[in-house]
């Protein structure tokens, strides 16, 4: 970022002032400013007002993403950011609740949370910082790192096979289903900007370079590729899943970008907004509720 | 005192606790005060339930052992109350069960299959029954059935009544008062209530007895009294989608016990540190762990005023009757949102799911304090340093301003920081909050006293013993004297409600006196310890009995 840019909108007033403890290289700054450019674009596309995006930080390097932008946000503990944005989108259905997340923090401390929240649709966007290890805490391993790493808890080597988190989100009932990587970072952008305007639960796992404690670049650099048009049918539960199996984590293969899987259903909040809607009176409500006990 | 006990019993599934509410209603359509302890064990077909009624012309919250009449769907409902059994208690028996007893026996199997009604209509013989004993009219009975029962069974049960009712004989006559009647409602019920009135707008919890009723009638309700009721995955889930609720603006509660504030501990942490108001209903039962689920106790005092990681003011308040509860619900709740301080509501299974009359013209309107909310003047700081430690509110939304809670160590705006001047101006903050919420508490009713003052004699409680401790300190001319908050603990009441106690008996629900220990925390002289720890509450007899001890 040029230090020049003009304050305000669009993105360049949304960089904050804290100071930014990430390693050089890291994949968290291509996260970072993907979803500035991300917000500030719809902002001015959609008409969206800054005021109405709200970000969630799980605990970990990622977190902290959350004090970088000008932007709402909750940081809160690790693993649990996800019912937290539920909570909010319930609160207040104009607003757009995005939840950064860690791979430990949401695949191993807060998975049921994110399982469920994809059964109930819940309409939010949860983005994986995807390092493959746990960053903050110095290198463990973590649900989706490949067999045989070795972490400091782990020196021997892990001998379990790692999650395909996708594969779980179609699997519980995700209405969206994209996968991205830190060194695309264009694509990264169209990815977040989409996931944010499904009306529904969409889950964005993005794989993030930790420079410092699994450095996966030349890996990806090689079996990364970006999904051409029509090559997924996105509708389709079979077709999604099939591109979703065709890297598991593990085994050497060719990595799929983009978006698998993108279908329309219910809302969970929908039905909860009726209730509260208007100022009802609430004192004469219970009122009335007393004297029917009579 | 005019008072009556009936004691109905029966296997789990037969309706006793519907049963025991209806005998309450027939009581109070005649003007009486009203009280139900409910026994069940946890399991839904089979076991041992019974529910003790007791009806006075006083306002009660306590049973007594013995009762007048004694309603048996089984064997069990005999031999297991013999004690409660004396010269003048008639026993109405279902003689298709019982083998062995003295009394009206009826023959409920006939009567059904006669009636062609369903088997469950045989409260409705054992209510008729009651009605016929207690020499009530015959129309109170069939208004107490129209009240209960819905509309597609109601032929059915009042058919079946009439023949319990034929079938037993005048015993004694229970004169009707010259009053208005009173509802009878649980704790839970007037919780949630209390909460609505308090400002509620969504209530999220997780199963977990005794609060699941709570989280039934709130759902059950939920269209009427216009709240959003939510059952998330778990209850770590329910305190962090409280917390995201009230992040944005609407006034959240939780309601759990102790395995599943177990689970909540992380987030009641984070609720200090980013205070984020949440007011948590927390109802205790018997542990530890899963312990005995449907049974009571007072063991969990100590477990709320220090759960979590960390310091933070906290407010925990703990009813002791339906009048207290509706109105220290309302109060949790709207002072967690004035001083963004989480709020703890301590019940236990004998005041949440026990059932009392319920007198709403008793309850003195509690304060209206109303959260410090911005004025959109300047740049917007969610952790603002004012006098009273408050900063204002604003939520995301908000033209104008960038709302930044945070977990970690934070400055005014809500970035992290470590910075020794940044940490210990939020330490110094949050605790200013905490006294101001004290000092806004010394104006509120946080110990009550009962009884006379010059006595010599004082019992102290705290919760749902309170109403067997009035009751038994008037045999001793004691005062009772019940601490309704019990953080910030309200040192200057207690002080003065204390002057002249003479001899003191603490009475609790628990093996190890945990307000006797908050209280020698706090420098007082708990006296002497009088517990219970069998899952059950009080009986006032045996509560006098007890007393004797220390006061003989
Ligand atoms: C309940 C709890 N357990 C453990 C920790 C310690 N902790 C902090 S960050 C972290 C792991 C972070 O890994 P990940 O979520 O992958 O985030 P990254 O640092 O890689 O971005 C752990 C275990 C914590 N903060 N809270
Ligand atoms: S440890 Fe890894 S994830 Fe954390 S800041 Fe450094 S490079 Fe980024
Ligand atoms: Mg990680």
């Amino acid at each position: 970022m040029s230090p020049q840019q003009p304050a305000g909108r669009p993105a360049g007033g949304l960089i904050s002032p804290a100071e930014n403890t990430w390693c050089p290289g890291c994949g968290n700054f291509s996260i970072e400013h993907m979803m500035k450019s991300a917000i500030a674009e719809l902002s001015e596309e959609e008409g969206i007002p800054l005021e109405n995006f709200v970000l969630l930080g799980g605990i970990g390097c990622h977190g902290k993403l959350v004090d970088y932008l000008n932007v709402n946000s909750f940081y809160g503990i690790h693993g649990r950011s996800v019912p937290a944005a539920t909570g909010i989108r319930l609160a207040n259905p104009d607003l757009k609740v995005i939840c950064h997340v860690g791979d430990g923090d949401i695949f191993a401390e807060g998975l049921d949370h994110l399982i469920f929240a994809a059964k109930r649709n819940s309409d939010i966007t949860v983005v994986v910082h995807d390092n493959r290890v746990y960053g903050l805490t110095t290198g463990q391993y973590t649900p989706t790192s490949p067999t045989g790493f070795k972490g400091r808890s782990t020196p021997g080597g892990i001998t379990e096979h790692p999650l395909n988190p996708l594969e779980v989100m179609l699997a519980t009932g995700a209405t969206h289903i994209a996968r991205g990587y830190t060194k695309k970072i264009r694509q990264l952008k169209d990815l977040f900007k989409e996931a944010i305007m499904h009306r529904g639960f969409s889950f964005v796992d993005v794989l993030q370079i930790c420079a410092t404690y699994f450095n996966l670049t030349d890996y990806y650099n090689e079996h990364a590729y970006e999904l051409r048009e029509g090559e997924v049918d996105t509708g389709q539960f079979e077709s999604a899943l099939g591109k979703i199996r065709e890297w598991d984590y593990d085994r050497d293969a060719p990595i799929p970008l983009g978006t698998f899987y993108s279908v329309e259903k219910p809302v969970y909040e929908e039905k909860f907004q009726a209730l509260t809607a208007g100022k009802p009176d609430r004192r004469a409500l219970v009122r009335k509720v007393l004297e029917e006990r009579r | 005192m005019t008072e009556y006990s009936v004691l109905i019993g029966g296997k789990a599934g037969e309706g006793i606790n519907t049963a025991g509410l209806s005998i309450a209603g027939l009581f109070s359509r005649l003007g009486y005060r009203t009280y139900m302890y409910f026994d069940y064990p946890s399991l839904i077909r089979g076991g041992h339930n019974f529910a003790i009624i007791r009806a006075s012309e006083r306002t009660i919250g306590a049973h007594r052992t013995q009762v007048d009449v004694l309603l048996a769907f089984d064997q069990n409902s005999i031999d297991n109350h013999r004690q409660r059994v004396h010269d003048a208690t008639t026993v109405v028996y279902d003689a298709s069960q019982v083998m062995r007893a003295e009394g009206y026996g009826l023959p409920l199997d006939r009567i059904v299959e006669e009636e062609k009604a369903p088997p469950i209509t045989g409260n409705s013989a054992m209510l008729g029954a009651l009605t016929r004993v207690a020499g009530i009219g015959r129309e109170v009975l069939e208004d107490v059935i129209r009240g209960s029962v819905p509309a597609k069974h109601l032929e059915a049960n009042l058919r079946v009544a009439g023949r319990g009712y034929d079938a037993a004989g005048d015993v004694f006559t229970v004169e009707p008062l010259e009053r208005p009647s009173l509802p009878v409602l649980t704790g839970n019920e007037v919780t949630g209530l209390g909460l609505v009135h308090g400002g509620l707008e969504s209530y999220v919890a997780y199963p977990m007895t005794p609060t699941s009723n709570l989280l039934h009638f709130l759902a059950g309700h939920a269209e009427d009294l216009a709240i959003k009721v939510l059952h998330p995955e778990n209850e770590i889930s329910v305190i962090l989608m409280a917390l995201g609720l009230a992040y944005a603006g609407e006034k959240a509660a939780v309601g759990t016990a102790g395995g599943g504030f177990c689970l909540m501990t992380e987030g009641l942490s984070l609720a200090g540190m980013s205070e984020i108001p949440v007011t948590i209903v927390m109802g205790q039962r018997p542990g530890p762990s899963t312990g005995m689920p449907t049974y009571t106790s007072q063991t969990d005092l100590h477990f709320v005023l220090n759960a979590g990681q960390g310091e933070f003011p906290r407010l925990v308040v703990a009813p002791g009757d339906l009048a207290e509860t509706y109105a220290w619900s309302a109060t949790a709740l709207m002072l967690s949102w004035r001083y963004q301080v989480p709020a703890i509501i301590l019940t236990d299974k004998t005041l949440a799911e026990g059932a009392y009359s319920f007198d709403v013209g008793a309850i003195i309107e509690p304060p209206d304090p109303e959260p410090v909310l911005w004025d959109g003047t300047g740049e917007y700081r969610r952790y603002a340093r004012t006098e009273d430690g408050v900063s204002p509110l604003a939520f995301p939304g908000r033209e104008g301003a960038v709302v930044k809670v945070s977990s970690y160590a934070h400055d005014e705006i809500g970035f992290t920081t470590e910075a020794v001047e940044g940490v210990t101006a939020l330490q110094e903050k949050m605790f200013r909050k905490g006294e101001s919420l004290k000092a806004e508490l010394s104006t509120y009713p946080t110990v009550r006293s009962y009884g006379p003052r010059d006595a010599g004699k004082t019992i102290i409680c705290w919760g749902s013993e309170k109403s067997a401790c009035i009751e038994a300190a008037e045999r001793f001319g004691a005062q009772v004297v019940q601490p309704l908050v019990l953080a910030p603990f309200p040192a200057r009441q207690w002080k003065e409600a204390m002057i002249g106690a003479g001899k003191v008996a603490c009475v609790e629900n628990n093996a190890t006196g945990q307000l006797a220990r908050l209280l020698r925390q706090q420098g007082f002289d708990p006296g002497r310890p009088v517990l219970k720890h069998d899952g059950r509450p009080f009986a006032v007899d045996e509560l006098e009995a007890r007393l004797l001890e220390v006061f003989a």
